[in-house]
Order: C-alpha cells, then structure tokens, then sequence
C-alpha cells in the first residue's frame, strides 16, 4: 500500500490516477482470530489499529454489519473538544484531543482536524457560573478553557445576535481554543487503512448473529451471516446498537438507544469560523471545509433505532438557529438526517469489562463519541490486549453503576456531551 | 448568439415585459418565464461555472434538478444564494448572478483549477495538506469552497407555519396527480393537491397531450380549477413536499409572497410550512431525465433533451439553431421533433442502441434528418459554449458535427424521494432501466411517471384508481406507447465525462474510487461527494451507482441507492423555524403583575422561563445599590417580593399521601391539614431534583411547592410515575403554578402590613405560626397564607387567584407605605437566604447531590422505600468524604468570592476540593457570604482553603456552617 503525499499525487496525476490501490483490502474472514472488533465504525476500526500497533497483535479483525463508518461515525456534526467538568472525563477527552492533534501523520491520512475553537455560550447569570465552575474545573484538569467575553464572542461570531434585546442575550462564554471539527469520514477511512495496512481483515458486510462460548461461558468467536470466526477475545464497539449486542451475549446494559438529529447547509462561502453551542437552545454549529452548516441539538424526545429524522426536532433546531443568527432566515436546509446515540445515566461512556468472560465494550458515548475515538480505540485495544484496564478507562467500568460512582457531566456542566 | 424566443406559444404573457439584469447585463423576459427561460430565450449560454473546476455551464435543465445554473438573486439583506434559475420567477428589476466566481461566469480567475484538474481527483485532500499542518492549508481550501455568500444582515421577513389534516394528500398536479385529486374531490373527500410550479399541469405544460377533447394544458387548467373549487379541496402551487415522515406527516413549503431577491413582500409572510397529517397520500412527483455521461458532456449547450422541449414548448424559447440529439432510449425523439417543430435544424440523431424501434428513426427520417445507429458522442468542442460534437459511428469512425445544442436523454428516474423517506422499499426495473417504488411502508401509493408508467392513459388510470374514483377516468386521445430503452452508463472514450456536474464529479472519479475500495454506495458518495451538492444528486445518482456496478462486476440492485434526506428541495432556515423567532421562539412567561413591577422600576431578567424582577433601582441608583437597600429593608423592615413562579401543583385523591410517600425523600403522610413541610424529591440516581415546602389543604388534598424552575418538569415526573409505575393509585396531579399569584410579606414588620392590609383571622405567632397555613381574605380578597420563610425574617405568602394579583401588589403597597414596604427583586432575595445559609436548589446543587450532601442523611433512617432510596445506599454516596453543603467566609477581604471559583486545602498540589456555589455582599455585615460544596465539608468547620480558579484566585476562606452570624454572633434573623 502506497503513502499518500503530495508528491505522490502528483506522479499519479501523469498517470490518471491508475495506479492507487485499494485504501484497505477486503478479505474474506479467516477461521480463528486473536481478537474479533465487532463494529466497523470508528471506535472499532481505530481498536483494531491500536492492537496492531502499541500492542503488535495483528491476527485481528474488525466485522461489519453494513459499511465502514456508516453508523455515528458517519452521521455527527464533527467537534471534538476536552473541556469537560470531571478529572476523568477531563483526561480521557484531552488523551483523544492530543491524538487528533497528530492523527493525519500518524495515519498518513488528512483527517482535517481544525482547531478553529469551540464556544459554549452562556445566556444568563446562572450560565455564567455554571460556566465559570466549568471553566475553573477544565484548568485545574490541565485542558485549556477560558471564559470569553460578549465582545470576543460578537467578533469571532458575527452572524450570532448578541443584543441585549435578543430571545436568549449572550452574557459571556467559555472557549475552548484547541477544540474544532475534523472530517469524520477520513476517521474511519485513515483508521480503516492505516490497520489493514498493519494486518489487520476489515470484514465489510458481516453481522454478528450470536456469541460462540465455552463450557465455562467464555466467549470464544462469534457468529456472522459470513459462518462462525473464533476469537480469543472479542471487542464490541456498535453505539446505537449496544443493547441489542448485549442481549445476545446475554447481559443488559444501563443505555437506552435515541435518534440525535444533524442537519447541513446549502455549500456557502465561509460565514462562521468558530464552532458555537448554545446553552439556551442546545444547538450547536459549525461550518464544514466544503461550506455547509453543519447542526444539531438534543435528543430527539423518545428512544427509537430509525436513523432518520423528523419535522418537530427541525423546527426546533433550525427554529433556534434562525432566531439566533438572524441572517440564517434565508440560507437553506440541504439535509437532515439521524443517528441512534446510546444514551447513559451519568452521561459518561461505558468501558471495559462485561459480565461475559472474553467479551469487551466500548459504549455508551451519547452524542460524544465521535470527538473519542482515537482514545476509545487505545482504551479498548489496551484492554484486549493486556486484560487490564487502561488508566484512563479505570473509572468509566460498568461497575460504577453499582457501586455509584457515576461521572455525571451533564449534571456538572449542564450539557452532557 | 443561439438561442431565441419563438414568435409564438408559450405560456407567457407577452404583453407584460420584465426587465433584469444578469450577471450585471441588461436583459428582457415576460411575465411567465422564469430566470433560466429569459437567460436562454435571450441567447445567454453561459450562466455559471462549476464547483471545483470552475469550468463554464450552461443550463442542464428546466426544472428542481437543474445542477448547473446556481445563482443569487438580490442584494443586501434580501439576497437569497445558490438558487436555481429554474426556480426563480422573473420579476420587473430581478437583479441575478451566478455563485462561486469571479469576476463573473464567462470570465472566472477560479478557471485556473481545471487547468491542475488532473491534481485534483476524488478525494485528493485526503492524501496531502497533512505536513506540516492542515492548519496551513485549511483556510485556501475553505476559500474556495462553499457556492453563494450569503448576507450577514438580518433577514427582515416573516414565516408561518400551519397544520393541515387532509383525506388525501396529493403531491404533483401532472395528468397522474390531477385525476387522483379530481376522483377524490368528486368523492367529496378533503384533498390538498401540491404543485412546486406556479402553474397546475406538470409535463401537460410542455408535452403535447388531448384529454377529454382539450389540449393537455387545457384540461389541466380546468381540472385543477374544479378541484379548487370543491369545498373540502385545497390546491396550493408554489407548494413543494419537502419531506414524508413517520405517520404520514408531511412538510410542504410554500413560497407565498416575495419573489426571490425582491424588495419586501406585502402583508402576507414570505413562506409558510406546512405540517401536513394525511389519511391517504399519492405521490405523482413525476420523473426526472438522466444526462448521458460521456465527454465533455457538460460544455454549455449540452442539455436534458426533455428540458429542450419544455423550454421551447412552455416558455417558447429555442435551446439553439442547430441541434444533435444523443439517446439510448425513445423519449429523446420527441425532443428532435420538438425542435423541428419550433423552426431549428436537427443536424442528427445519436442513438447508442443498434436497432431502436423503426417507428421512431423512421418518423425523424421522413423529416430528412439522419440517425446513427449504434453511435456515441464521444467529445464536445467549442469555448465556452458548444459549437460542434464528435460523433463515434457503429463502425468506430469518427465525424465531427456543427452543433449549437445538444439534447441527450439517458433515460428517466421516477421522482421516488418522497417514496423513499416513507420508507418505502425501491426495486430495480431492469426493462426500463430505473428505480421505481416497490414495497410500502405507510399508506401511499405512488402513480404515473413516479411510479415508473410513462404512458399518459396509464398515468390518468392509475391516478384515477389511486384517488378512488369511480367509473371510466379522463381519456386521454392517443394509446400509450411504450418506450423502450438500451442503458448506456458511459460512453468509453477519454476525456471528463461528468456525472455529478454540481460537485464536479467525473466518471474517472467513480473508477478511482472503486480502484480504492470506495465500493460501497455511500462510500462513493462521500469519497467523490457523487450526490451531496446543493441539488442532492437527481441527475446524477443512477447515472453514478449504475457505473460502479459496471466497474465492479455487480448487478445495479445489488449496489443499491443512497438514502434519500428530507427536504426535497432546499428549505429556508427562516420558514422551518416559522413564527418561533424572538419571543415567540420561547415566549417568556409573565409575572401575573408584570405591570406593577413596571411601574415600580424594576430591571427584569429572565429566570427558569420567566421574566422577573432582578431589583428595582431607583433613579440613578445601580443594580448592586437596589439590590442592598432591598435586603436590608427586609432586615429591618419589610419587603414585597414576587413568588408567584414557584411551582404548585394539585395532589389529590384517596392514596395522595400515600403517593408523596413514595416520591418525597421524607415522610409526607403524618404532616396534618393546614400545616407546611418542606421536602426533598430524588431521581433513581439518588440525586436531589426538587424541593420545595408542600402543604396539606385536607386529607387527600395536598398542594406541592416545587422550584419555579421545578415546575412543569415536577408535574410531568409526578404524572410519569402515576401513569408508568403506579397506575393503581388512586391520585390526580393538576398543576396549578400560573394559577395563583404569590406575594410575599418578609421582614419584621410584615405581620404589621399584613394586619393593615386587612386580614379576616388572627395571625399573631400563636394563632398562626410559622410553617402553618390558612385559607382567608386579605384586603378583601380571597387568599391562601403560608407562615414559611426563604430569608429568616417573618414572612407571610399571600397566594391569591392570578386575576387578583395587581388589586393585592397595591393594597399591601398602600398597607406598607407607612412600615418602610419596599419591592424586592430576586437578587436581594437570593442575599437573603444567603445569608441565612439557605440552600438554593439548582445553584448549589446539581444533578448529582445527594440529601446527605446537604445535611439531610436521616432520609435513609425511614423505614419505607422512596424513590432514589436504593441508589442511596450505594457505597459511593455513603462515602464521608463527598462534597458537603457548607458556607464559606472570606478571611482576607470584604469582597465577595466569585461564584464557581474551586477551592483547595493549601497542603494539596493539584485538584479541586470544592467550588463556591452562591455568593454576595451581605448588606447587614458589609462582607461577603457565600456557600459552597467541599469535600468532607462537614467535618471542616474552621479550615482555611486557597480560592485556585477565577478572579478571586489565590485568596484564602474559612469553611463555616452554612448561614451567617451577626455582629455579636446573634443570628440575623434576631
């Protein structure tokens, strides 16, 4: 497999681009696995990197039900940001920022990240302190936040109405500098590449229908719609569809499933440079490297698996972004769309052990997950790879829905991801 | 200069000219036309420039799917961007340029792209720019991407939005769609007919039809007109379906008054949505052409060859002198005949298929014009506009033919979005070569082209059969023929071939992408971005997917489509939102005496929904000074503070207490009628969501105090409980917030104003002590007295009905007039239970404290089970050392400590031990009081802790007990 440069583009160009090669092979499944990722998507497919290449475990493979990237991966509006509220959210999400920092080298694939900043608007004395608590938290974390002023927020955010007369006047904010968008397709893409290039089977096309065990309940491979694949250990990373992996491995999971609504813009020449969320409305914004708005905000009101959206959430999203942003009453509405998000008590991800012997999870990452992914990935592979948690993923176990010792963020910060 | 108004027909008012300007030119049309109808019976060929190569275009087509002529009309706040201009009725003074170049589409800078095209593939970005950083690179690329600028003024215009219940739902007035809706309006049914255009008819506009002995166009007009006339009817044109969702609800947006880009509409809003609920939809959207795809297939001239005929037929404007006409199916021979018909040459047919049906070469023949069989056009020549092809023959030569239009036809795709969002199921038709609606999923059914039936008999039947008609349908003159078609998915020959000309994606571009493993439909789309412009792939998805199944050896049912996403056709921001903007987005509630409060100066600000007094500055009096002088009045005098957002809500019937019992942490069923309780509400998490003092009125009559911010979500998880989990108790739950307005006696004096009010009982402290309740009359009216208290001083909470709530504001002012009464706002009243070291749900708590957290660990010494209980018991919130409601004082200054500064023990190098959670200048002690949550709190009393974030940070407080002392250590409320 060839290194993607500039250089190399351009000898391809005097060549019509005849001799790129496929940017991850497809291979049918082999019979046995040192480690089988269930869930092709970008906490899985960046799993199976990491266990090829921190811990040289390359007999692995990553099975898909449809195609690589086609689930939340695919379908979120793109931030990722660190300055959470708990230490330990704090450190997990910065571990995923300082990978993002450096991920298109390391993959040898652009993933554009942009750090362009992300701004949490406060609109009320209340959200003032809830954000300065916030703030204050973040720094004491090592991540960088700062509060920033309605001036500041009016300069980097010019189509944003911050009069005192608005429906929701902006009183300050917190910006978060290294925080931005990246293109979540080449997420997947560079993780997909970058761990079939290692070894790694991207198995495409490929449900998992039930879990092999032992006499002694260990699971021991799965069963696909492509015949049986034994594993030595098994990884399962399929947010939105965690609960129904759980109950065919047969144990249940603190998460219900919801459809979080995105939605895009008409292409536009660029009008905002900043990425903005509103603690008045919950809508948050950004405009993509090709132009569109890209939108969303909360949950739609009853769980559901549908990946599509409705009229009653586009009215109250996009209605919220018309009357914050004025001059919005004219751009257009290209696309809606939906993805299924698993939705936790404390709002915090699941990770690590399950009550099934072999069987590892990675859920529960509400509508957060995609910003987690490189960490995700390393927590997950270190986990299968060495039977220990990872530091960092040493809080967010499923026991700490018994023993209490819940990472509330959305109680802390007043927004859960 | 080609292209020009035929002398006559056309559906345009030629009596009333329009002037505009294009591109900064001056330009003539008619009432009637639209932009791309003027631009081209005006002779203009070049309207915009592509997305990535900046290569000049021209118009593709005459309808929504138009890809190529994107452009803004209007300037300043009006301006609307990446608009088609077949969509843009022309209006006197229409001021119109194409997007995305400079300085303008025959001459564009950006051109110098196409000339590093071959730098540029699918995806190229994904495999450079990565050293050293994006961030280089980034900016350029954002640049140059995005179509339209648009304006950053506030849109001055209106929307509506409106619900509608229909018995059937209509979507496309063309011969299918009208015979559904004629069938069920005769039926009497209420049927709502949508047409995008301006005018009822669809293809009966264009294609030349008899029905019932008129013309098409006629019998269109007339059948649409007897439908609008019907009493349940309502035809609504200018109308799109944007989107089919569950339950079959459907959102139509109708563009009601303003004409794009012109100055502002009369009264009526400028778009209004429509919620639709529909018994019964059918969808007759009609079919859109495919383009060929073969190269240079997007140089200006080159066009849809069903667009050819609409604009000569309908707008009466000829595409071009001489013309070629490229096909692998039969519709495209209607085009030549079109053209023929309206005065141009027909230089040649091109049809990719060996041996189409005689009939069809023959009728061309007999006109003298010359069809290649088993031909391809196989390049394109002429800057910027076409002047010539060159044809590749059956035998593989190649001749080259003048030509100044180019009508290709790759086939039809039945218009199946909307089929396609209700979760309809697509099946391929091998035979016609398309997609078209299989399986249902809600109650639709889709007719005519949209259903794949391009005869216009079958169209009016199924129609007619669709909409329930009864008898024989509209006869349409002639038989159906039936057309066939022999796919050609590309012409293989060098050069870029088009599929996607909005996004510029070439087929080159799908063979890269399954050379790479970008097989997968939707990997295609994204690694090309085939199908994700402005108009969302309706020219080019087939073209593209039908492509790759060749490139991969897979069957095209196999390869699949891409999901289809609301809406249609591009929405405004502004009509999805509809009225919610401002205050309406979220309307503000208001104090039942709002007024008095006006009156009386206050400064409002927005609390939990409500717009509340902060404070009530006097003239040249500042926010801090108001808010001073009304706390100390409270101190030592009285104060009139509005409560009335608190919540309440009704909790009646035989298990009432039975049921507060299970949903209050503490015991509610001992407490006796008449008298008060305050009580903590939990989640399943064990974390304190309410509080709030409840009152019992009688023994199955309880009246629940919340937080204002409590109010509507407490009545809802009271309701969720009684309906999910305990439907067999016999309780009712009515909240009754807005209900009742609350106004609040506090201070020592408060009892004295009370009794100058006028009260008809006795409310000295042994008649009526504190947490006790009454029901009586002050000043007259009829009242209800809670003896409860929020600042430490005697307080008395007047509720009287929400209608009263002004007379009661005037008597207790006029009562209090004499004892020093002052209006207090929510801030002094937050100083106050500040000081008293009062907790304040939703400040100093948040969603995960406990009632240990603030000191009220004897919930778990009860016997019974409550909700939250469990989760209360686990180890984590046993744990001694979680964070501990206390206060905090300042030890090194006066100056309060900002609120949500952490604090820290001064032996400990990193971390939090806790944060300031309420803080403020007490007026009676001149220094700061503040309450915070610390770890272990509790056990901390006198410790000194480091401020470590914030402004206030490195100053030192001393944790005490919540609340503070006077002077002499005598507590405040003396």
């Amino acid at each position: 497999m060839e290194r993607y440069s500039a250089w190399r583009l351009f000898r391809e160009a005097l060549n019509g681009h005849r001799g790129w090669t496929p940017a991850w092979r497809s291979p049918s499944p082999k019979r046995r696995y040192d480690a089988v990722i269930i869930g092709g998507g970008g906490h899985g497919l960046a799993t199976a990197y990491y266990l090829a290449k921190n811990h040289g475990m390359t007999n692995v493979a990553v099975v898909e039900r449809g195609w690589l990237g086609g689930g939340n991966t695919g379908r979120n509006t793109t931030i990722v940001r660190s300055n959470y509220y708990h230490r330990e959210s704090a450190r997990l999400y910065d571990f995923s920022v300082r990978l993002y920092e450096s991920l298109s080298r390391e993959l040898n694939y652009n993933v554009m990240f942009s750090q362009r900043g992300v701004i949490t608007l406060a609109h009320s004395r209340h959200d003032l302190e809830v954000v300065a608590r916030w703030a204050g938290a973040a720094q004491l974390h090592g991540v960088d936040a700062e509060m920033v002023s309605v001036d500041e927020i009016k300069r980097r955010i010019p189509l944003l109405d911050t009069s005192p007369s608005a429906r929701f006047p902006v009183w300050g904010g917190l910006m978060q500098r290294r925080g931005g968008t990246a293109r979540h397709d080449a997420v997947a893409w560079g993780y997909a590449r970058a761990a079939s290039r290692l070894g790694v089977d991207i198995i495409q096309n490929c449900e998992v229908t039930g879990f092999s065990r032992n006499e002694r309940g260990r699971v021991v491979g799965v069963e696909t719609s492509l015949g049986p694949i034994a594993a030595g250990v098994v990884g399962l990373a399929v947010a939105g569809h965690s609960t129904v992996l759980a109950d065919l491995a047969g144990f249940r999971l603190p998460v219900t499933s919801y459809a979080l609504q995105a939605f895009v813009s008409e292409p536009l020449k660029p009008v905002m440079d900043t990425v903005m969320l509103s603690l008045a409305t919950g809508a948050y914004i950004s405009q993509s490297d090709k132009g569109g708005l890209v939108i969303g905000g909360g949950l739609d009101l009853y769980p559901s698996y549908a990946q599509r959206g409705n009229l009653p959430t586009a009215q109250r999203v996009i209605g919220a972004l018309a009357d914050q942003m004025p001059a919005l009453g004219r751009v257009r509405l290209l696309r809606q769309w939906a993805g299924i998000v698993d939705v936790v008590p404390d709002s915090s991800p699941i990770l690590g052990e399950t009550p099934v012997e072999g069987l590892f999870i990675n859920c529960g990452w509400g509508t957060g997950g995609f910003k987690a992914i490189p960490a995700g990935g390393t927590l997950l592979a270190h986990h299968l790879a060495t039977g220990e948690p990872h530091p960092l993923a040493e809080p967010f176990g499923l026991r700490r829905f018994a023993t209490g010792a819940l990472i509330d963020e959305a109680a802390a910060s007043g927004i859960a991801h | 200069m080609s292209g020009r108004r035929l002398p006559g027909g056309g559906r345009i008012d030629r009596n009333r000219p329009l002037n505009f300007t294009f591109e900064g030119r001056p330009y003539r049309g008619y009432v009637g036309d639209t932009l791309a109808s003027a631009l081209l019976a005006a002779g203009v060929r070049v309207v915009g420039r592509s997305f990535k190569y900046h290569r000049p275009r021209g118009l593709l087509a005459a309808g929504v799917e138009e890809a190529n002529a994107l452009v803004q009309v209007g300037e300043g706040a009006r301006a609307e961007v990446n608009l088609r201009a077949t969509e843009v009725e022309l209006h006197e003074g229409l001021t119109a340029r194409a997007v995305n170049c400079w300085p303008s589409a025959r001459f564009d800078v950006g051109a110098v792209n196409n000339l590093f095209g071959r730098l540029l593939p699918a995806g190229f970005y994904y495999k450079t720019f990565m050293w050293p950083d994006w961030r280089w690179f980034e900016p350029v690329i954002r640049r140059a991407a995005g179509l339209g600028r648009p304006s950053i003024l506030p849109d001055p215009d209106r929307y509506e939005t409106r619900h509608a219940h229909c018995d059937l739902l209509v979507v496309g007035s063309g011969p299918a769609g009208l015979a559904a809706a004629l069938a069920a309006s005769r039926r009497g049914e209420r049927v709502m007919l949508v047409e995008q255009d301006p005018l009822p008819g669809g293809s009966l506009l264009w294609r030349p039809a008899q029905i019932d002995g008129r013309s098409g166009s006629d019998w269109a007009e007339r059948a649409a007109a007897e439908i609008a006339a019907a009493p349940d009817a309502l035809v609504l044109t200018r109308t799109t379906a944007i989107g089919y969702f569950d339950h079959n609800a459907l959102a139509l947006l109708e563009r009601v008054a303003g004409a794009a880009g012109s100055p502002g509409p009369d009264h009526r809003p400028r778009q209004r949505l429509w919620s639709v609920r529909a018994r019964r939809v059918v969808l007759a959207a009609g079919a859109l052409e495919r383009p060929l795809v073969f190269p240079g297939n997007d140089r200006p001239g080159v066009m849809l060859a069903s667009a050819v005929s609409e604009y000569a037929a309908r707008w009466a404007a000829r595409a071009g002198d001489e013309a070629v006409v490229f096909t692998n199916n039969d519709s495209a021979y209607a085009a030549a005949h079109a053209l023929l018909d309206t005065g141009g040459r027909v230089a040649a047919v091109v049809d990719s298929r060996p041996a189409p049906p005689a009939r069809r070469t023959a009728s061309l023949q007999a006109r003298g014009v010359r069809t290649l069989l088993g031909a391809s056009i196989v390049a394109t020549h002429g800057r910027p506009a076409l002047t010539g092809v060159t044809i590749r023959d059956a035998e593989g030569h190649d001749h080259r033919v003048a030509a100044d239009v180019l009508a290709m036809s790759g086939g039809w795709n039945p218009t199946v979005h909307l089929f396609s969002q209700s979760g309809g199921a697509l099946v391929w038709d091998g035979e016609q070569a398309l997609f078209r609606p299989g399986r249902s999923a809600q109650a639709e059914v889709s007719v005519g082209a949209a259903a794949g039936e391009f005869g216009l008999s079958t169209a009016i039947e199924q129609g007619w059969r669709a909409g329930g008609g009864e008898g024989a349908p509209p006869l349409a003159d002639a038989a159906d023929e039936r057309w066939t078609i022999g796919p050609l998915w590309r012409v293989p020959a060098r050069g870029k071939a088009f599929v996607d000309f909005q996004n510029d994606v070439t087929a080159d571009d799908i063979a890269l992408s399954a050379r790479e493993n970008f097989v997968s439909v939707e990997h295609l789309k994204r690694y090309t971005t085939l199908g994700m412009a402005a108009d969302q792939g309706k020219t080019s998805n087939v073209n593209a997917l039908a492509i790759m199944a060749e490139l991969t050896g897979r069957p095209i049912a196999d390869v699949g489509t891409t999901r289809f996403r609301p809406p249609f056709t591009p929405a405004t921001f502004g009509a999805i939102g509809g009225r919610a903007r401002g205050e309406l987005f979220q309307p503000l509630r208001r104090l039942p005496a709002h007024d008095r409060h006006v009156q009386a100066g206050a400064a409002f600000e927005e609390y939990g929904g409500w717009l509340r007094p902060a404070h009530y500055p006097g003239a040249g009096e500042s926010a801090h000074a108001a808010e001073q002088r009304e706390a100390l009045a409270v101190r030592r005098a009285v104060g009139l503070f509005d409560g009335s957002p608190l919540g309440k809500i009704d909790v009646v019937g035989a298990d009432a207490a039975e049921f507060l019992d299970r949903i209050y942490a503490n015991t509610l069923s001992t407490l006796k009628v008449g008298r008060a309780r305050y009580g903590l509400m939990l989640n399943e998490q064990g974390a304190v969501i309410d509080d709030g003092v409840t009152v019992r009125l009688a023994a199955d009559h309880f009246l629940v105090g919340t937080t204002g911010g409590g109010a509507d979500r407490i009545a809802a998880w009271l309701e969720e409980w009684l309906q999910c989990e305990w439907p067999d108790l016999d309780v009712l739950v009515a909240p009754v917030t807005t209900a009742w307005a609350v106004l609040t006696l506090s201070g020592p004096k408060a009892r004295d104003v009370l009794d100058a009010a006028g009260v008809d009982m006795a409310i000295g402290e042994e008649d009526f002590p504190h947490m006790t309740f009454r029901e009586c009359r002050v000043a007259g009216v009829p009242a209800r007295i809670s003896r409860v208290s929020f600042t430490g001083e005697v307080s008395f909470e007047v509720s009287v009905a929400a209608d009263r709530a002004c007379e009661l504001w005037d008597r207790l002012r006029l009562a209090g007039a004499p004892f020093g009464l002052a209006p207090v706002g929510i801030e002094a009243w937050m100083l106050l239970r500040m000081e008293m070291g009062y907790l304040h749900l939703g400040a100093d708590t948040d969603g995960a404290t406990t009632p240990d957290d603030i000191g009220w660990g004897r919930v778990l010494k009860r016997r019974r089970d409550f909700v939250g209980r469990r989760s209360l018991t686990r180890p984590e919130l046993l744990r001694k050392d979680r964070l501990q409601f206390v206060g905090v004082e300042a030890v090194d200054s006066t100056v309060p400590v900002p609120v949500g500064s952490h604090l820290r023990s001064p032996g400990l190098p990193s971390g939090s031990e806790g944060y300031v959670t309420s803080s403020g200048l007490s007026p009676t002690l001149g220094r700061g009081v503040a309450l915070a949550m610390v770890r272990a709190g509790r056990s901390r009393y006198g410790e000194e802790l480091l401020v470590i974030t914030g402004e206030g940070r490195g100053r030192r407080v001393r944790v005490t007990v919540p609340g503070v002392r006077g002077p002499g250590g005598e507590p405040l409320d003396g």
